[in-house]
């Protein structure tokens, strides 16, 4: 029972993207395509799922002075074994991903599930948290890259959903689509979120 | 002389750091409330970066290639800046207790500001000499003051204005920060 609600918080009362807002480096830079922003989920969800256990099961001998020298470390093993793994089997994913592959080590995200959590949670809770978080953090990536590249390029994971008439607005692919993409998904967010209380306020 | 300073241009305005290469943005948007933590915020990444590029550039060079582990970088590169963080916070606090009162609590914060880390990696995958790397490093550096600087006056005058509810605080932030990323595609023409 509590392992589920350790699960479910990070997908949507705790969103890290939309409701935390950690960890947005990534999100806006990666979310041209809805390929790279699966692909950049699962490779942060992996990091994350891994850190966790390690750090989770480690926790009562790191001394707390250097917990967080520590958890870097940790955390950097892991990215190096994703980068390494994608460079060998997704040679194209790491091409359109690039320097984001390295910099999941300072993702705000992971560092933070480790330091809030992990530090101080069993390993099933820890693994149930970093499931929850990941899943949340790609539903996210998802969710924007979907609005990018149906606006930016009228397709979806590179099939066209337009008729040829469809005129693309390639802003939303380039840089400024994605702060304002991301802008207008949380506002419309905050409305329903507004929406939701006041009814539960007229009951 | 022409490649640095088409490294200077290139990094500054046309692939400037925060709007075209979305490296740093947390604390874009962290701290860009008031105009004052901005620069506090600028000059302590500025410094931390300009030492990074050095420092990451020498342990590259000077150790990771010549014993052929160059697959370490990641690690490396993240307690180079860890350590240098921490050290350059206590050189600080013990030589100007000014500018550490005014820096102080933003220099942890740049352990995470993946703005540091991605100039090293980016000065790794363009194969630049030492002064290359610094040049870039300062450049960023640059790039991510005006930026910051920029969007802090934008967001002091957006306090103000009739913004509605639902878009009040980040929202409206992230499309202002949108719009003045319009604004610098303007100058990808100069390169």
């Amino acid at each position: 029972m509590n392992l589920v609600k350790e699960f479910t918080k990070g997908i949507l009362k705790e969103n890290p993207i939309f409701v935390m807002m950690l960890g947005l480096c990534p999100v806006l830079a990666v979310t041209t395509s809805v390929v790279n922003g699966i692909g950049m989920g699962i490779a942060t969800t992996f990091v994350l799922l891994a850190s966790n256990i390690i750090i989770s099961a480690i926790r009562k001998t790191i001394p707390s002075s250097i917990r967080i020298p520590t958890f870097i470390v940790i955390i950097a093993s892991f990215v190096t074994i994703v980068e390494l793994f994608i460079k060998a089997y997704a040679p194209e994913l790491d091409r359109s991903l690039g320097i984001f592959i390295p910099l999941i080590v300072v993702n705000c995200i992971i560092l933070g599930r480790a330091e809030a959590f992990a530090s101080k949670n069993s390993i099933f809770a820890s693994i149930m948290d970093a499931l929850g978080v990941g899943v949340g953090f790609t539903g996210a990536l998802i969710v924007i890259s979907t609005v990018r590249e149906v606006l930016g390029a009228g397709t979806i994971l590179g099939y066209p959903i337009f008729g040829s008439g469809f005129q693309p607005a390639l802003i939303m692919i380039l840089p400024p689509g994605a702060f304002i993409a991301m802008g207008c998904i949380i506002g419309i967010l905050n409305k329903l979120k507004q929406k939701g209380e006041s009814r539960i306020g007229g009951i | 002389m022409d490649d640095i300073f088409s490294i200077i241009v290139g990094s500054v305005l046309v692939k400037n750091i925060l709007l075209a290469q979305f490296l740093g943005v947390c604390a874009f948007l962290g701290v860009s409330q008031k105009l004052e933590s901005t620069i506090g915020m600028s000059g302590a990444v500025a410094f931390v970066m300009f030492m990074a590029s050095a420092m990451t550039w020498l342990v590259r060079n000077c150790i990771l290639v010549p014993f052929h582990i160059e697959y370490l970088q990641t690690i490396a590169f993240i307690l180079v800046i860890a350590s240098l963080v921490q050290f350059v916070e206590m050189f600080v606090h013990k030589f100007s207790p000014a500018l550490y009162d005014s820096l102080g609590i933003y220099l942890p914060l740049i352990t995470t500001n993946c703005a540091v880390l991605g100039v090293a990696i980016m000065n790794v995958n363009a194969q630049y000499s030492f002064v290359e790397a610094v040049v870039n490093g300062l450049a960023n550096a640059a790039g991510f003051a005006l930026a910051l600087i920029l969007f802090a006056g934008i967001r002091e005058r957006l306090e103000e204005g009739d913004v509605p509810k639902a878009l009040q605080g980040a929202p409206i932030a992230f499309v202002s920060a949108g719009i003045m990323a319009i604004a610098f595609l303007g100058f990808s023409g100069l390169l």
